[in-house]
């Protein structure tokens, strides 16, 4: 069953330098599956990840010839609906803990803004849920977390509080966009397998923004790869050593390998025939 | 024998300790920087060239006389012991007698300073009660005529004299409309059952009829302010607007404001709240100056309004070389500074978190 379903996404930024074009006719369907989005900096990853919730802020505009999610259409909902579909259904987990936390309010306030606001829980019931909400991302002392302030938490906490705070609605769908790139290497791992954890657990659809290919290759079942605003391949994760085009070659080539020859790695070649 | 070292972890020190000593800290730099002022007007005292001696007796002193006046004031003792001398009277609040008054400095301050603390809190209130929802706004619609119009209402402030304004509302708002009371604190009449019938607690009319119950009183000196302190809270009201614009777009751009829209949110309460606590953090130190500033007695205004505080005062003594009321007046503003800037470091610490680990 098709969860969400984007046919030729355009996102366009009009700039007094002319108009840019960040994401040019992107095309994808996802079910409950993980799928995940490959590119170098400015390939337009993010920005498709975040159009699914209308998150570009102007003067970024989203067209396409269709958006939908669980048979709504995006592109017609107004904004109150949009915000009801943001809290409850779609989620998205960002890059770094350090930016994406408010960082004057106690993590407590924050994870339950949600659960307070929108569905008016309060009291035992409320601390219950948060409480439940942290050990669910592996957080031993809850109680401590909730009464902290952002800062007072390492990255990799920090990140599984994001988790937490985005998974709390139960959400049909989850974007994570980058959600280990932040991290230390050790806790990257740990940080990933609570996700994969929980996003297999719950079913949910996933899309997974990355810049690292290998990560993405083990981590989701389908692989869109994006240069300069389009797909340029798109394969099933367990093919991705047969991949055709250059581009992810390169992306594949350029990453070391632990007991890999010392040389120079390889830097992309890039053909201008791939930007179409 | 062990080589193996003590394994008892260095105990963190609990929070009331760390508290006490953040408050040390604050307590200590605070008397250094007073300590400082009082050095800096010592200097400025000894710099300037009027004689202390002959500002007391006059010109037409004798020799002797003028002697002993020197050795009453202590200036024929070396100049370390005269600081000593100076740090006492000031620690006493004995900053001498005033020559225009022929009253202690003190009693003087202590008459002026209500008058122009009353008018630089209700003038700060109107500049942040108005100025930070004015900025938010402009904030969130960059670029729309709402944000338009703040900046041009800002501009104004920002440059339109301030003798201008406050006389042209004068002319508007007292002389053709008759909406609010004219120059001076009170109507004469008023003024005289204030000085007999209400006893002072604080020297600001407002609060002490407002004490004793005296609500006639209370509601002409409301019309007498309102239009001092709308001159002056328009000037504030320009700068906190602006202030809270750009702090607010920078907020607005941060990645925890997109956090707060994925849970969905509504945008006023991304931006008043979420945002807001964020903004208020450099906010405050920019409230606290605009206020200091203010209290340090805006001349023009208080000459405008006939309004006796203490910009008024140290002004009238200065044009008299009346040095005893200047450097009080000058103390007496340096310390004002000095303790609004501490009210900001303790506020800051209490909205920001970061602040305080």
């Amino acid at each position: 069953m098709t969860l969400l379903s984007v046919k030729d996404l355009y996102v366009t930024f009009r700039t007094e330098s002319g108009i840019v074009e960040a994401v040019r006719g992107v095309s994808f369907d996802l079910g409950r599956e993980r799928l995940g989005i490959v590119g170098e900096s400015g390939s337009g990853k993010t920005m498709t990840g975040r159009s699914v919730l209308r998150l570009i802020r102007p003067p970024g505009r989203i067209d396409a010839v269709e958006m939908t999610f669980d048979g709504i259409d995006l592109l017609k909902i107004s904004e109150r609906q949009m915000r009801a579909l943001r809290g409850k259904r779609i989620a998205m987990v960002m890059q770094d803990p350090k930016y994406s936390l408010n960082p004057v309010m106690r993590v407590g306030e924050q994870l339950t803004e949600g659960l307070r606001r929108r569905d008016g829980l309060r009291g035992a019931e409320l601390h219950r849920k948060a409480i439940a909400a942290l050990e669910a991302v592996q957080i031993r002392d809850p109680e401590r977390v909730l009464r902290a302030y952002p800062h007072e938490l390492s990255g990799g906490m920090g990140q599984r509080v994001m988790i937490a705070m985005m998974l709390i609605p139960q959400p049909d769908l989850l974007i994570a966009d980058e959600p280990t790139s932040a991290l230390d290497v050790t806790v990257q791992a740990e940080v990933l397998s609570i996700l994969d954890g929980l996003v297999r657990d719950r079913g949910m659809g996933l899309i997974f923004i990355s810049h690292d290919l290998r990560l993405v290759g083990r981590f989701c079942d389908r692989v869109l790869v994006m240069y300069k605003g389009r797909v340029v391949e798109e394969l099933e994760a367990k093919h991705l050593m047969q991949a055709q085009h250059p581009y992810t070659q390169g992306l594949l080539n350029c990453l070391p390998r632990i007991g890999g020859d010392r040389g120079p790695l390889p830097g992309l070649d890039r053909a201008a025939a791939w930007a179409g | 024998m062990t080589l193996i070292p003590d394994p008892t972890p260095t105990r963190r020190p609990s929070r009331a300790a760390r508290r006490a000593r953040t408050a040390a800290g604050l307590i200590l730099s605070l008397v250094a920087t007073l300590l400082g002022l009082l050095l800096v007007t010592f200097f400025i005292g000894r710099i300037v060239p009027i004689d202390p001696v002959l500002a007391v007796i006059g010109e037409r002193a004798t020799a002797a006389q003028y002697a002993a006046a020197r050795e009453a004031l202590g200036l024929d003792q070396p100049v370390w012991m005269q600081f000593l001398i100076y740090v006492r009277d000031a620690l006493t609040g004995n900053f001498g007698t005033s020559i225009l008054t022929r009253r202690p400095v003190m009693e003087d301050i202590a008459r002026v300073f209500p008058a122009t603390l009353e008018l630089a809190t209700i003038a700060t209130i109107f500049g942040v009660l108005l100025g930070i929802p004015a900025g938010v706004v402009a904030a969130t619609r960059p670029g729309s005529w709402i944000d338009q119009l703040v900046r041009l209402v800002g501009l104004a402030g920002y440059s339109m004299p301030v003798f201008w304004l406050g006389l042209m509302g004068l002319l508007l708002f007292y002389g053709i409309l008759g909406w609010v009371g004219g120059p001076g604190r009170l109507d004469s009449g008023y003024e005289m059952m204030f000085e007999f019938d209400v006893p002072r607690v604080t020297g600001m009319i407002l609060i002490d009829t407002a004490l004793a119950g005296k609500w006639d009183i209370f509601r002409n000196a409301v019309s007498h302010i309102v239009l001092p302190a709308g001159v002056l809270g328009y000037y504030s009201m320009a700068y906190i607007s602006r202030m809270t614009r750009s702090f607010m777009m920078n907020e607005l751009s941060q990645e925890y404001i997109t956090t707060a829209r994925v849970k969905g949110m509504p945008e006023w309460r991304v931006v008043w709240v979420h945002a807001l606590r964020n903004v208020m953090v450099p906010l405050i130190t920019v409230i606290a100056l605009s206020y200091a500033t203010l209290l340090e007695g805006s001349v023009l205004t208080e000459t405008v309004f006939a309004w006796p505080g203490l910009g008024l005062y140290i002004t009238n003594a200065l044009f008299s070389a009346d040095m005893a009321a200047v450097m009080g007046g000058t103390i007496v503003v340096g310390a004002v500074f000095v303790f609004l800037n501490m009210l900001s470091d303790v506020l800051y610490r209490l909205v920001d978190p970061r602040a305080r680990s």
